[in-house]
């Protein structure tokens, strides 16, 4: 063919499948080509060198004892989330409605924080808020799942939805709850009885939070890749006919992993509510429902992994907000930051799914 | 008693930034790209118009300033600011296939924090010396009512006492209506979204349609944001006050089941209900006012769950609505 | 001949293309002629339908040229295909559900000027008017059935002025009325003067439609030929290549007895079309049922009820155990009709959308049938794992192990994994579709062995088969489907080819005409 003009210059082409190692590199590759786009931003608006910046921003995530601390706290509520969403990812549900079952999960906390605080033992109480959270973040969750499996209704923008409804659901109680009247504001829940607080380990506030998740994770990992539910997640979400073909009801498989999923999430509601913040507004989930999303997505659903993607995460958002105070910025760089990364890292996903290369009537040509 | 004159117009200004929003989701969506980066395009639109603005503002005194310039320079920033945001979604989505949902949620991530960071920075980064971020020069430009809005009573306030973005919103959607029932054009869009191979087999470019659907819709979006900023909020920007409107605007797109002419009034109505908690005597019961702001969101599952169990062909979404398109795998 | 005068529309002259390491079209030539209906035969995977792709701009081919008129043309694009006249009408329709017939047909079309639907209406009813179509141009595709999909598709090539119509086993999915009618209208059309090629594999359709008849083996040209010249066994000697005869072995069956009674059989899909009425027949143990019929014909549907897929709208099947006790299986899911001690084991169609999860290595799919075992939360994969390492040793299956995605082995290897993984559960009832299709000769073999020997252990064994030829010297009876009813049930010894040909195209397999 010689007078091939109309040959598409590129053929694109699925790759076998790259050896771990490799793509790991392209990741890698791409966070290090982030990193320097962001400081190039980062020196543009701020006039800092970018070794200044990073050494600023690894000051502000981890520069003194008690920003490790904060670090991790916000690492493990994440990664929380992030555990969260990742069996419904699996099984190719869109749950991008981390927000609300988190919200859910933490007004159930706060409710019982309020209710019952001057009512029940410590321990009891504990339990019931924990049993409640988890109760409404499952709730949360499941309902889109019952409309999906039953009438396979758009999971992803009833999900989204469900997190408005949440939102304004908290907006209410907060009005209901307010104390002082007029204030907006819940205020510290139960500040002089400390009724509902989540107990602090060894002198530190956030060490429980981690260390619940911590187990978390481990325990997510085993269900996902050794328990005969995990297995079931994966056939669903690789082919629905499969699954049906060995027997596995899809929509049972749908309903219970979205319990799950929810339920996890109401369980960073809880471990806000009780353990860190004492009070709840609307914006308690603060994105993570969504940011969860790319962690998990990040990771390629891999729990351990997860530990990882969250920590860039968190250590953007913290590192880019020392940046913001120290040159009197707004905190929301930490944001541009982020995106950023994560437009780069999205995109390295097709040099590890695809290959390139020039195509063969382009060669001849050439 | 329920003062529907005075609460139209407010359900209107409401609706306004929503319909936008809605008519550039719809149109991108027709094209089966699912962004969900709505939101932060909105925030990126207004605050490219509000950049924009700020400069011509610090550089020419209110006295002198230009009324076509003054509106043409916000609207082209904001137009191209909201134009690059499409055009990355679409270098991410449809060039590198990768994933839309991860994709619109990073973007609508960087869009808010775009805007905010530069809602919150500009002053200090310009060096400018004015204490806030206050466009009312402009913001006259943008907000100026209909010649008879004062002088015809009811009439006047009701239809004709709004910024000229207003009647433009109403204009795109009606000819985004148009552009997708009745033209060659519009026809091979919804079958882009409907079915890529079969579109593709017909000799339809799949990309180039993904491309300038997604990047128009993406700047109709924007100027939503625009119009917020602009009009509604009178030209001063603070932070995340546009709030999760970009959200309800894709709600919205659900709601009309994807049909921009539809928009017009249901987006009064969305408007309505985000407003209609001002409107509604609660008493000493403030709390109701919040859940009056659930009732978008509900009504909008509500359509979600009926047309998925009529299951009505015409009214699902487009069939490969978040999924890639690559030839070679068909 | 007076072709040797005639330009012929198309020439295709050393043509070729591969996919990965397969070679689909090996240095192919092709003449195609105006007034003429040109059969394209050739087995399942020869490269007819690749090199058709290659025609109307789906495919580039890697080598080779393309005249058109005797003018080299490039097809890079299907709008080059039409550019030239071309249309493929594709064994999956392209159509676009939520519009209309007439949307669809301008679908894609450059024509100056505002679109209007009610034009383009006119000119589609023109056009049925002339060939004897019959299309509502504003019906919803998802409104039409198969037939009117295909008609659809037809007028679509004929609109933007086709005059070179490639048919893609136009008749795989229509009933003998609906054939002939489209064979009618395509009668009409080469009497218009148009080319017309149909790619088929059904020798009576090319003995009563083709003028020429051309052949590919292997995705190598073997030769063309005026239809009359020729008879049904010179062609089939050359797609296959040798004069057939296969020599599987067929020991006799064991102890039948039996084990699957199906009873007045009704199975309608989810338009609410029939596909399956008032089937009769019993599986017994110890034999092959052989199951034939042109595809679509039932064959899936009933392989899919009795495994519990498929929901039935009436009739009964039941299973019969050793002892004579009945169980009704109609109204169970898999795992029920499996609760019930009916160890049933299905090898179907679909290997990596259904039997298998491409993704998924050899391990993780052999636990599909066995993840449940044990009331650990967790799942076991050793069992498994050994069951992968002897499926791959027994049965030679070419992987680098067992943790190797099944989706990057070859079709044949796929295969073995699915059957062998089937035949593990040392089931009572073997169900298999299509099990040889895409595979080669040694693979073919070894799943013919594989199914005889389940068949010496009293295994009831369904064999849902295309090639005629396999099916009458593997199986001891031959059900014989006919557009969703049972043409027939005939011994597999003693049957012969045009016998069972004639029962999968008329119920009964007599002629009344």
């Amino acid at each position: 063919m010689h007078k091939n003009h109309t040959a598409p210059l590129f053929h694109i082409t699925k790759r076998k499948t790259l050896p771990w190692y490799q793509a790991w590199l392209i990741r890698g590759a791409a966070i290090v080509l982030a990193l320097l786009a962001d400081a190039v931003v980062t020196t543009v608006l701020t006039g800092e060198n970018p070794v200044a910046v990073y050494a600023t921003m690894f000051s502000g995530a981890l520069g003194t004892k008690r920003r490790i601390w904060m670090t991790a706290q916000e690492l493990a509520i994440l990664l929380c989330v992030s555990l969260a969403v990742t069996p419904a990812f699996k099984m190719r549900f869109w749950n991008v409605g981390g927000e609300g079952q988190i919200l859910a999960g933490g007004l159930a906390t706060a409710s019982c924080m309020i209710l019952l605080g001057d009512k029940l033992p410590g321990w009891l109480l504990l339990t019931v808020m924990l049993v409640c959270s988890l109760a409404a973040g499952a709730l949360w969750g499941a309902i889109p799942a019952i409309f999906k499996a039953k009438w396979n209704t758009n999971e992803t923008l009833f999900t989204l939805m469900m997190n408005y409804v949440a939102t304004q659901l908290v907006a209410f109680f907060v009005i209901v709850w307010e104390t002082p009247k007029g204030s907006g504001t819940i205020g510290i829940i139960n500040q002089k009885t400390q009724a509902g607080w989540l107990p602090t380990l060894l002198g530190q506030k956030y060490l429980l939070n981690i260390l619940v998740v911590a187990v978390l994770t481990v325990l997510m990992y085993f269900y996902l890749s050794r328990s005969k539910q995990g297995y079931e997640i994966s056939v669903v979400g690789e082919s629905e006919r499969t699954a049906r073909y060995v027997g596995i009801k899809v929509g049972r498989v749908i309903v219970r992993t979205m319990l799950l999923s929810g339920a996890i999430c109401g369980l960073a509601g809880f471990l806000l509510v009780g353990g860190t913040d004492h009070t709840i507004n609307t914006t308690l989930a603060g994105g993570r429902g969504f940011t969860a999303v790319m962690v998990a997505w990040l990771a390629k659903f891999n729990p351990i992994i997860m530990i990882l993607t969250s920590l860039l995460l968190v250590f953007l958002s913290r590192g880019a907000g020392e940046i913001s105070t120290k040159f009197g910025l707004n905190h929301a760089f930490g944001d541009i930051l982020t995106g950023i990364i994560l437009f780069f890292i999205i995109g390295s996903e097709f040099f590890i799914t695809y290959k390139l290369s020039l195509s063969k009537g382009a060669k001849k040509e050439g | 008693m329920f003062d529907f004159i005075s609460f139209f117009p407010r359900a209107v200004m409401q609706s306004i930034p929503l319909l936008y929003g809605a008519t550039g989701e719809t149109l991108t969506e027709k094209s089966g790209n699912l962004n969900l980066g709505i939101p932060g395009i909105m925030y990126v639109g207004a605050i490219c118009g509000v950049i924009g603005a700020f400069f011509y503002e610090q550089a020419v005194p209110a006295e002198q300033m230009n009324a076509i310039l003054a509106v043409l320079i916000p609207m082209l920033c904001c137009l191209a600011g909201s134009a690059l945001m499409g055009l990355l979604y679409c270098f991410l989505t449809v060039t590198l296939r990768a994933n839309q949902n991860v994709t619109g949620l990073a973007m609508t991530t960087f869009g808010v924090g775009f805007g905010n960071f530069f809602g919150g920075s500009l002053i200090k980064i310009s060096g400018a010396d004015v204490p806030s971020i206050a466009l009312s020069a402009t913001s006259g430009f943008f907000a100026k009512k209909l010649p008879l809005a004062e002088t015809t009573g009811w009439f006047g306030k009701l239809f004709l006492s709004y910024g000229f973005l207003a009647y433009l919103a109403i204009v795109i959607a009606l000819g985004a209506s148009y552009f997708l029932k009745r033209t060659r054009l519009g026809l091979q869009l919804r079958a882009v979204g409907e079915n890529p191979a079969t579109a593709d087999a017909a000799g339809i470019d799949i990309g180039r349609y993904k491309y300038v659907a997604t990047t128009v819709g993406s700047m109709i979006a924007g100027l939503g944001g625009l119009y917020y900023v602009m009009d509604y909020a009178n030209g001063v920007w603070s932070n995340n006050a546009f709030g999760d409107r970009g959200w309800l605007a894709i709600a919205l797109v659900i709601f009309t089941i994807w049909r921009p002419n539809v928009g017009i009034l249901s987006s009064i109505l969305f408007g309505g209900l985000y407003i209609l908690y001002l409107f509604i005597p609660t008493g000493t019961f403030m709390a109701m006012k919040e859940l009056y702001k659930m009732l978008p969101y509900l009504v909008t599952i509500v359509v979600l769950v009926i047309t998925s169990m009529r299951n009505k062909r015409e009214d699902q979404p487009p069939e490969s609505l978040g999924k890639p398109y690559f030839r070679e795998e068909r | 001949m007076e072709n040797l005068e005639k330009i012929p529309a198309v020439k295709m002259r050393d043509i070729s293309k591969s996919f990965g390491t397969v070679l689909a079209n090996d240095k192919v030539w092709l003449d195609i002629y105006r007034g003429e209906i040109l059969a394209l035969l050739g087995e399942n995977g020869s490269g007819k339908t690749t090199l058709m792709n290659m025609l109307s701009g789906i495919y580039f081919p890697d080598e080779g040229q393309i005249f058109i008129d005797d003018k080299e043309v490039v097809i890079a694009s299907p709008r080059d295909a039409f550019a030239h006249g071309i249309g493929m009408i594709h064994q999956h329709f392209k159509l676009v559900d939520v519009l209309t017939a007439a949307e669809n047909i301008v679908l894609g079309l450059k024509e100056p000027g505002r679109l209007n639907i009610d034009k383009v209406a006119q000119k589609v009813r023109q056009i049925c008017d002339a060939y004897g179509f019959d299309v509502d141009p504003y019906q919803k595709v998802y409104n039409m059935s198969v037939s009117q999909k295909q008609t659809v598709e037809i007028v679509k090539v004929l609109y933007r002025g086709a005059d070179i119509l490639i048919l893609d086993e136009p008749t795989a999915v229509l009933t003998p009325q609906e054939t002939d009618k489209l064979f009618a209208v395509l009668r009409n059309m080469r009497d218009a003067g148009k080319a017309i090629v149909i790619i088929t594999h059904k020798m009576h359709e090319v003995m009563s439609l083709s003028d020429r008849v051309a052949i590919l083996r292997h995705g190598q040209f073997v030769g063309d030929m005026p239809t009359k010249a020729t008879t049904a066994q010179e062609m089939t000697n050359m797609m296959v290549g040798r004069p057939v005869s296969l020599n599987i072995n067929r020991p006799d069956p064991v102890d039948p007895k039996p084990r699957i009674v199906v009873e007045g059989l009704t199975v309608r899909d989810i338009e609410g079309s029939v596909k399956l009425e008032d089937v009769n027949f019993t599986i017994r143990s110890g034999e092959i049922l052989g199951v034939a019929g042109i595809s679509g014909s039932g064959q899936k549907e009933l392989l899919e009820a009795i495994a519990g897929l498929q929901v039935v709208e009436k009739g009964s099947i039941r299973y019969v155990d050793d002892q004579g006790h009945q169980e009704e299986l109609v109204g169970k899911d898999p795992l029920e009709i499996a609760a019930k001690g009916v160890a049933l084991s299905f090898v179907p169609e679909d290997r990596l959308g259904m039997g298998l999860v491409g993704s998924m290595d050899l391990t993780d799919n052999m636990m599909l049938r066995s993840f449940r075992k044990g009331h650990s939360l967790f799942a076991n994969r050793k069992a498994p794992r050994e069951l992968a390492e002897r499926v791959v040793k027994e049965l030679e299956v070419n992987t680098p192990g067992v943790s190797t995605p099944v989706r990057r082995l070859s079709g044949g290897n796929v295969q073995k994994v699915l059957v062998g993984r089937e035949i593990a559960s040392a089931p009572s009832v073997l169900l298999t579709a299509y099990a040889v299709r895409g595979l080669d000769i040694n693979s073919s073999y070894t799943i013919y062995d594989l199914i005889t020997k389940q068949k010496l252990a009293g295994v009831a064994v369904v064999y849902v088969g295309e090639d005629l030829d396999v099916l009458l010297e593997l199986c001891d009876r031959i059900l014989v489907l006919c557009g969703g009813k049972v043409s027939g049930i005939v011994e597999g010894r003693g049957a012969s080819k045009p016998q069972v040909g004639m029962m999968m195209t008329h119920l009964g397999g007599k002629t009344n005409a």
